[in-house]
């Protein structure tokens, strides 16, 4: 517990080991091979799933579930320890929530792909009804009554007039065999208690109160402050750094320099001049005195306006073959009509409201840090690696996250802490500022598209060309990488229309910065594309934006789509029946047939699959004389199988709007001489309310589908929405984002 | 030495007058409920009460807070019970939390000027205030919960 202790307002999200009393029934999640805390194997069942979540019955009848997922807004914290509460029948007062440490036993943990749920939602439940199999069996044998007659609810079991709570019954049910996951029963909808409920969020008390602890507010006795000068341009490195002034800082203990990452970047540091202090603010001040002569390196040529004209470029040349379907070569020399259209999107910044940060300790060859992360055990690795110690001897404490939209997936400024500790040889904070995190972020990526149809006599497409060239993100991992294969999984080889000639294609481009995932990746730019261009399209043929995009979806089926999706088809087949009533849905909430646009007033559809999610959105824009823009209210529907906790899905989806609106209105990362020109929210404005759509509706479509992604799903539609929206309000056609750059008027 | 008070205690301060009181109450007095978001005053996150009023405590240096009344989160009520957070948890209306502080001071001292806030006064009054989140329109209703007016 001692490690524990230390930081006071964290403790209680401690290590496994010394969450549980003597005498916890201690379960792992169902299907694999593990000890309990008492040293039984907890489930012999074996099988392939790995261990994820633990579930605990203390003595005193509190539950004990230990989250491994990181929470940064999602609800995560509260929704997968509902499932397991359900099952299990336990009032929610009882139970605790324990954040996991990083450890490869939970299987993976990074939080990202809007996975939490569609991987977890059945090993908790069977967590749950596992643990109250095995308390009925303890009250039976107790009792010397069949199983069978018990009954188990609210945390007791109960058999005619006996009586017994959970508590009571936890050590006696640990030494209870284990049931077999077939052998469970599971509640049915009508006896849930918390799913498809809800309960309020977890730490809902201490973030109304300020008692919720971020990364930036972690803490380690005896730490000192660092702040960071890193090379302005990625890749470069120190010549040499005068920081003579900045040692006459009042609070300056001394500077430190970092060395640069080796071979490619990952999330290896970026390297720099590190300020340590007695407090943030001399470490940032003297930071701002430091004198460095910067090797800046092979990307100092790096123009995002040169680099932009050759994405576009490249993207009118054929390129690599991602998808086809019929001939469309043949289809377009014949065709009597064609369209074509080309688009672009901006480097985007995640720009979380917590800047990046981290507290670590090296001492006699461990580690121990505090963080913000999505990804708690590429930290264990990331740090090991560049201390040169083994992953499991990185102990990563994941606070809670101030936002991470995949940025905090990626640990280069925890390696920073654990660096800076050993040199320094006392624990070490590393306090990201916001220009640091807008200028060194692993971007969202640039793209450029070109695309083209042939459209019979009704405007209907008969043949479509799609072609995306974008920095991809592997190159993160693989310098020599310039196709996006992940990406095309992504809103590109799963455009769902029944178009008989149908190609996609996928362009090469080399990344100039780092590249990361960004919540929902290339649907953005993709949806943008393809969602826009069908738009023009229908405009073309002065169709109705809904009938139009249900007349080019075509019959219900199911969409056969390449092996890049063999795996998650199996269960999560594309079925365009499901994307026709979304879409429908939305049309009749939005009230879409009585909606007509006029000058200044339009109204804009997208529809779109991510996620293994269906949505729909309708959004009314105003445009007034100056051509400034609002959204006074946004209709979005949704599919996303069966529904755990309505209340986050809703404000994912209300959140993903505004997200969504400052990617078409506003955002944008440009670079000069392989500078980053943004730094702050001055010049990378994010929506603030006034922006932000004045009401956003979500409309859950209810199913008893597997249930599928919710952080991310609902960002793609905005772009588009809003830009067809505009068209509708002025006729200006939006082919790039941010929006801000098209003069309305 | 710099004399202040904080939550109701005084306090003393001999180290640089220049500091930013965000750094002040996080780093020296470990209120670490006033969050750092930009250091410009351009996201709110870090929005306390000085003597009433919100300000960014990321532009307001101990020496201009001398003598002044200090309100943080921690000290806006006993148990969390200002009707601005009572209305923040009956709306369910953190996401990640991180700007929540800022959006209560913020909201709290725009209901002491305006106990009936409109839509337009509260877009004034919280434009200021970032939440990458999106939380804005569970903000708008949770200020008129607690203003009592209709949402």
């Amino acid at each position: 517990m001692s490690a524990v202790k230390r930081i006071d307002p964290v403790s209680r999200r401690g290590f496994l080991g010394t969450v549980f009393s003597a005498g916890a029934l201690v379960l792992g999640a169902p299907l694999f091979v593990a000890k309990d805390a008492l040293g039984a194997e907890v489930n012999p069942g074996g099988g392939t799933w790995f261990p994820s979540v633990y579930l605990g019955v203390q003595p005193s009848g509190d539950v004990i579930i230990v989250a491994h997922r990181s929470e940064m807004g999602t609800g995560i914290r509260t929704a997968l320890p509902m499932v397991a509460a359900d099952e299990l029948d336990v009032e929610w007062s009882k139970v605790h929530i324990e954040q996991a440490l990083g450890d490869k036993k939970y299987g993976s943990q990074n939080t990202d792909g809007s996975t939490s749920i569609r991987s977890f939602y059945d090993p908790l439940r069977i967590a749950g009804a596992t643990a109250k199999a095995m308390l009925i069996g303890a009250a039976a044998a107790k009792w010397k009554v069949p199983a069978t007659q018990c009954k188990a609810a609210n945390g007791y079991v109960t058999h005619g007039n006996s009586k017994a709570s959970y508590g009571e019954l936890a050590s006696s049910a640990a030494q209870q065999p284990v049931p077999k996951p077939e052998t469970l029963t599971f509640k049915t909808r009508a006896e849930y208690r918390y799913i498809g409920k809800g309960v309020p969020i977890t730490d809902l008390d201490e973030l109304v109160s300020g008692r919720g602890i971020f990364g930036q507010d972690a803490k380690m006795p005896g730490m000192v402050y660092a702040s960071i000068e890193h090379p302005p341009v990625v890749g470069g490195k120190v010549k040499s750094a005068d920081d003579s002034e900045t040692l006459k800082v009042r609070g300056v203990k001394q500077t430190v320099e970092i060395e640069r990452y080796t071979g490619t970047y990952g999330f290896q540091p970026l390297g720099g001049v590190a300020v340590i202090a007695d407090n943030t603010w001399a470490a940032m001040q003297g930071r701002k005195k430091l004198k460095i002569d910067w090797d800046l390196g092979p990307n100092a040529t790096y123009n995002s306006e040169s680099f932009r004209a050759e994405l576009t470029a490249a993207a009118r040349k054929p390129s690599k073959v991602a998808r086809d379907v019929g001939d469309v070569d043949k289809a377009f020399a014949g065709a009597a009509k064609t369209h074509e259209a080309e688009y672009y999107t901006p480097l985007l910044a995640h720009a979380a409201m917590e800047p990046p940060a981290a507290v670590a300790e090296f001492k006699n060859g461990k580690v121990e840090v505090w963080t913000c992360t999505q990804n708690p055990q590429a930290v264990q690795d990331t740090v090991a690696a560049a201390v040169g110690i083994k992953p499991e001897d990185v102990a990563c404490h994941v606070t809670l996250l101030g936002g991470g939209f995949g940025r905090k997936s990626k640990p280069d400024y925890a390696a920073e802490a654990a660096v800076l500790s050993k040199k320094v040889g006392k624990p070490v904070k590393v306090v990201w500022t916001r220009e640091d995190d807008v200028q060194f972020d692993f971007y969202h990526s640039t793209a450029a598209l070109y695309m083209k149809a042939a459209v019979d006599a009704t405007g209907k497409p008969i043949a479509w060309l799609q072609r995306s060239v974008f920095p991809p993100i592997f190159s993160t991992f693989d310098s020599k990488t310039t196709y996006g294969d992940l990406e095309m999984t992504m809103g590109w080889n799963d455009v769902p229309f029944d178009i008989p000639n149908h190609r996609a294609e996928n362009g090469p481009a080399t990344p100039p910065v780092r590249i990361g995932w960004m919540r929902s990746v290339a649907n953005v730019y993709h949806a943008f594309a393809v969602q826009s261009f069908l738009d023009e399209l229908a405009a073309a043929a002065n169709r109705d934006r809904v009938e139009y995009y249900l007349d080019v979806l075509g019959p219900n089926r199911i969409v056969e789509l390449g092996p890049s999706f063999a795996e998650t088809a199996k269960q999560y087949p594309l079925d365009t029946a499901r994307l026709r009533r979304v879409v429908e849905t939305v049309a009749d909430k939005a009230g879409w047939a009585s909606k007509k646009s006029s000058p200044g007033h339009g109204y804009g559809f997208a529809a779109h699959w991510s996620f293994l999610t269906y949505v729909a959105a309708v959004v009314e824009v105003k445009v007034d004389a100056e051509g400034k823009v609002s959204i006074p209210r946004v209709d979005i529907a949704l599919d996303t199988g069966k529904v755990i906790y309505p209340d986050r899905v809703r404000s994912q989806f209300e959140g993903a709007a505004v997200f969504g609106t400052s990617i078409a209105m506003m955002g944008e990362i440009t670079a000069k001489d392989g500078r980053i020109q943004q730094s702050n929210f001055n010049n990378y404005p994010v929506a603030r309310m006034p922006e932000a759509p004045f009401e956003t509706h979500v409309h859950i479509v209810e199913s008893d589908a597997p249930p599928a992604g919710v952080g991310e799903p609902g960002v793609p539609v905005m772009a588009p929405a809003i830009s067809n929206a505009i068209f509708a309000a002025t006729g200006k056609r939006i082919r790039e984002l941010p929006i801000r750059r098209t003069k309305l008027v | 030495m710099i004399e202040l008070r904080v939550n109701g205690v005084a306090r003393k301060f001999d180290g640089d007058p220049d500091m930013p009181m965000l750094w002040y109450l996080r780093d020296e007095l470990g209120l670490t409920g006033t969050k750092f978001g930009c250091g410009m005053g351009l996201c709110g996150a870090c929005t306390i009460h000085v003597d009433g009023s919100a300000a960014r405590s990321c532009q307001t240096s101990v020496q201009n807070a001398a003598g002044k009344n200090i309100t943080t989160i921690e000290g806006l009520s006993k148990n969390h019970a200002h009707p601005v957070q009572k209305a923040w948890k009956e709306g369910n209306v953190p996401q990640c939390g991180y700007c929540q502080s800022g959006q209560i001071m913020q909201a709290a001292a725009l209901l002491k000027q305006k106990p009936k806030p409109t839509d337009h006064d509260i877009d004034e009054a919280m434009s200021g205030n970032i939440c990458r989140c999106g939380t804005y329109q569970r903000i708008r209703a949770a200020i008129k919960v607690a203003a009592g007016v209709k949402a």
